[in-house]
């Protein structure tokens, strides 16, 4: 049996009927990343001043990826209208270069923004010893300017012994009264203390004793490495999603996201090859299947063009 | 049979409407493109800048978005001219999708605790 109006459109609803099909699959979407999203506003809403991360993602990485998502937006409805106008192999072109562009935001993602993410390293210090780490926090250059105060140390986590890390700091820890850092954005990733903490794991590793701790104690000594005692902090992990709710709902929401983008590769992948096969035989019923595929498309566009400036600029 | 001819004659006529509605569009459809791109690099220039509060930045930040979004919604989505079949759908869900986060509010309003 030939299923029915898969082009001509049901008389009571005036529509093809997989399109009304895709759109109330697209309101339980929205109830989905909109339940993900309110959890996202209730745990900001409910954090204490300071304690909510920022500038810990990569914003020129992310501003990339937003603009090839757009683009792949543009190029699936140029692929579907490529099909209403008979042109197929424009169909194709458009259609390989949205799959393209899929695959790069995928790849940008578990290739390098993740990645980078677990190779970075937090402590938070306990309230009754911020003090002492006041070289790196520089609190009280923070509550002059009537900032949140800071209670976390980050950087890369170098070492680690019975009772203490040792943290190869980020910029912001070595140069904490520095004002650039005071409205943390998007901090470098380039560690200041990389080159030289780089020459004293070549001297330590020739058997150079005494080169490696003088090296050691300079890299302390210019605020560049940090000896963090572990009685001292109250919790401390790379940023992963226990790191924070910060980090949980991102990698959440992020997750889930990136699952929808593979789901709407592999189903362009079908209409680029197998799938095209119906183009000799109804290309008004393809075009309609590519129009329900682009919808998909475009609400996964949606979702970043919200989860973008919600993580990695605010 | 003549009936069934008929009708695919009318398909074809319909679908040829169409192409000609569709190659009209195309200019739009990449100006929308160029459109978001540059909203892409405006969200980005605006979070730098500090409009007082941070409450503030979310706020112009998530206008902007808004009217992002709604450019996608209207044109590569076709809600600019849809059935209404899909719009009471719509309408649905933005109500309750406004009920959901209209509860998290209580992060902040506590209504059993409030004097």
């Amino acid at each position: 049996m030939e299923i029915p109006y898969t082009v001509t459109a049901r008389p009571d609803t005036g529509l093809y009927s997989a399109k009304i099909g895709i759109w109330l699959f697209l309101a339980s979407e929205v109830m989905l990343f909109g339940g993900l999203f309110s959890s996202y506003v209730f745990l900001r809403m409910g954090a204490t001043p300071g304690l909510w991360p920022h500038g810990l993602l990569n914003v020129p990485v992310g501003t990339m990826n937003t603009a090839i998502l757009i683009l792949s937006s543009v190029t699936v409805v140029m692929a579907w209208a490529s099909l209403k106008m008979r042109k197929f192999n424009m169909y194709r072109l458009y259609m390989a270069i949205t799959i393209l562009c899929g695959i790069i935001f995928l790849a940008v993602k578990l290739g390098y923004e993740y990645p980078d993410k677990f190779h970075h390293f937090g402590a938070y210090i306990k309230p009754e010893a911020v003090e002492k780490y006041e070289r790196y926090l520089g609190n009280e250059h923070m509550a002059k300017k009537g900032l949140a105060p800071r209670y976390e140390i980050t950087g890369h986590l170098e070492g680690e012994t019975e009772d203490h890390f040792l943290v190869l700091l980020d910029p912001i820890n070595a140069n904490p009264t520095d004002p650039a850092n005071d409205r943390p954005h998007f901090i470098p990733r380039g560690r200041p203390g990389e080159a030289q903490w780089q020459t004293f794991e070549a001297a330590e590793k020739a058997g150079k004793k005494e080169e490696a701790e003088k090296l050691e104690h300079e890299l302390i000594e210019k605020n560049l490495l940090a000896e963090v005692k572990k009685e001292d902090v109250r919790w401390a992990s790379a940023f992963e999603p226990k790191h924070s709710s910060f980090f949980a709902v991102y990698f959440t929401i992020t997750g889930l996201h990136g699952l929808h983008v593979l789901g709407g590769i592999l189903i362009f992948l079908y209409f680029l090859f197998p799938g095209a096969a119906l183009y000799k035989k109804n290309p008004e019923h393809l075009a309609n299947r590519i129009e329900v595929a682009g919808l998909f498309w475009h609400f996964v566009d949606l979702v970043w063009i919200f989860a973008f400036p919600i993580f990695y600029l605010l | 049979m003549s009936e069934l001819t008929t009708h695919t004659a009318e398909v074809a006529e319909h679908a040829h409407d169409d192409a000609a509605h569709v190659a009209a569009h195309i200019k739009t459809y990449l100006a929308v493109g160029g459109i978001l791109l540059v909203g892409t690099v405006i969200t980005v220039l605006l979070s730098y800048v500090d409009f007082g509060s941070q409450g503030r930045n979310i706020i112009i930040a998530m206008i902007v978005a808004t009217i992002k979004v709604g450019f996608v919604a209207a044109i590569f989505m076709h809600l600019n001219s849809e059935k209404s079949t899909i719009y009471r759908v719509i309408v649905m869900t933005i109500f309750f999708c406004i009920v959901l986060f209209a509860l998290t509010g209580l992060a902040i309003f506590d209504p059993i605790h409030l004097k």
